[in-house]
């Protein structure tokens, strides 16, 4: 059995690595959609939902910030594939996991960023009469994108990197693909986890500068 | 100036109460407002002429009394309840939907300004047009243009708010609420927030405004040269009753209560 670094086997198991990284950029997609947009439903239920309505939201948003992620993939993926329908996919229930999980998250950025925005606001839309969705989508929620874009974005690259937990149920990630290559051919562990690891940097690194140059840029913007 | 015209008041304030918790800021307070009436509300801070502002505005719900038929509570705006709507005979505190329909009647101008600053000036004027009133872009554009020009800021229509100086953000918030068409203006210390040589222009905008149209104002100002050239009527308030109205030359120059000289005598030394 091969315990170094051998470039042989490392150009050897990169295809299906390339192929567990475009899952994580699948899951990503898809788990970050329901983050950024089940975020942004929860901030606004709590803030103008029936107050019943907001202390249920409030109380399951606790309930998934406060239990580790594992926990919650493998105890969905029991109870959806016991309860519900045992062929729905791993990378399906995988990605709404991690969605729901992260939209706890963006759900606080989003209501720190429209609890930042002064009652004046509020109170010239009252003022105008201005229906509730202009006040929403013309007044509220532009201010708030302005103030929680760069917070939503780091959640979203955390979420990016927490992909691999996936892998406990069988999503055939990046780190599932270097498991299987070691399990049929004894080797690869070392080559497999280097290329997850420089495909992460690779992948997270420009998206990170590019969130500060946004943030840079969202603080020099007229308002 | 145009004389008021006395048929029925524009504004009513019958016996209204207004708490903040344990803190009664409004008590038992009538009057009422003539249209086209300018009316200067001043006194000490916590007088409760700002929550006079912010209940016709329907920023603050009055404090319901048990029975408003008997016993007051009520405010009125063109003789049709405000704080209250009709159902089955009966007057109940007003929803959402007939605030929404009856404040429509009525403009604001805040002492914070209260632009909205992620949209250009233009649009911030022709937001609430096209929106709230249904107006086509076309005739809400028209119609800011023109107001930006009366209150002389042609040539800022595609700046943002935070590109303008106070006094500047504040002739916009003239221009958005003028653009609404109100019965009613009510101006909560729209100098307070400006430094002092920004003032003179908002002012000179507002005295054009009393000059030119008929709008019924409440005014909640410390600026008293304004106050007594451009208001038919002063009245002072402390703990949330009238202590003295009149003309603003008698308040000004001949006020009886002591309450209202040392007032006077206190701003006017500031």
């Amino acid at each position: 059995m091969q315990t170094g670094w051998s470039n042989e086997t490392a150009r050897e198991i990169f295809p299906a690595m390339w192929d567990g990284f475009i899952v994580v950029l699948q899951v990503t997609v898809v788990a970050g959609l329901i983050a950024v947009l089940l975020g942004l439903l929860v901030a606004v239920v709590q803030r103008v939902g029936h107050p019943a309505a907001g202390r249920t939201v409030n109380a399951v948003m606790q309930f998934v910030r406060n239990t580790p992620l594992l926990v919650q993939v493998l105890l969905v993926w029991t109870a959806t594939s016991l309860y519900i329908n045992p062929d729905w996919s791993a990378f399906a229930v995988g990605s709404a996991v991690l969605g729901v999980h992260y939209a706890s998250y963006t759900a606080e950025s989003y209501r720190a960023g429209i609890e930042a925005i002064p009652v004046g606001q509020w109170e010239a839309a009252t003022a105008l009469s201005l229906p509730t969705h202009r006040v929403w989508g013309a007044v509220i929620l532009p201010q708030m994108m302005r103030r929680s874009t760069a917070a939503v974005a780091n959640w979203i690259i955390a979420m990016f990197k927490e992909v691999p937990t996936l892998f406990i149920i069988g999503v055939l990630e990046m780190i599932s693909q270097a498991q299987k290559y070691q399990g049929q051919h004894y080797t690869g562990a070392v080559e497999g986890y280097t290329i997850a690891g420089l495909l992460f940097l690779a992948a997270s690194y420009p998206v990170a500068v590019a969130m500060r140059r946004l943030e840079n840029r969202l603080a020099k913007s007229h308002y | 100036m145009q004389n008021p015209t006395t048929d029925h008041p524009i504004i009513e304030f019958d016996r209204v109460n207004k708490s903040f918790g344990d803190l009664q800021v409004l008590n038992r307070l009538s009057f009422t407002v003539d249209p086209g009436e300018r009316v200067t509300l001043i006194g000490p801070s916590g007088s409760g002429k700002t929550t006079i502002l912010r209940l016709l505005m329907t920023l603050e719900h009055v404090t319901p009394t048990k029975d408003p038929a008997a016993d007051g509570g009520v405010i009125r705006v063109g003789g049709q309840p405000l704080s209250h709507m009709e159902k089955g005979g009966r007057l109940v505190v007003a929803n959402e939907r007939h605030l929404r329909q009856v404040r429509r009647r009525i403009g604001m101008v805040f002492q914070s300004f209260n632009l909205f600053p992620n949209m250009r000036v233009l649009r911030n004027v022709t937001e609430a047009q096209v929106h709230t009133l249904g107006r086509s872009k076309d005739e809400a554009e028209a119609k800011a243009r023109e107001l930006l020009d009366v209150v002389g800021l042609s040539a800022k229509v595609d700046s943002y708010p935070s590109q303008l100086s106070g006094g500047q953000q504040q002739r916009v918030a003239i221009a958005r609420a003028l653009a609404m068409d109100p019965d009613i203006l009510l101006l909560d210390e729209v100098t307070s927030a400006l430094d002092p040589e920004l003032v003179a222009d908002v002012l000179g905008v507002l005295r054009d405004v009393a000059d030119t149209t008929s709008i019924t104002m409440l005014i909640v100002t410390h600026e008293m040269g304004f106050a007594r050239d451009v208001s038919n009527r002063v009245m002072m308030f402390d703990r949330g009753v009238i202590v003295e109205e009149g003309a603003p030359d008698e308040i000004f120059s001949d006020p009886r209560e002591a309450r209202t000289q040392d007032f006077l005598r206190a701003v006017l030394a500031e």
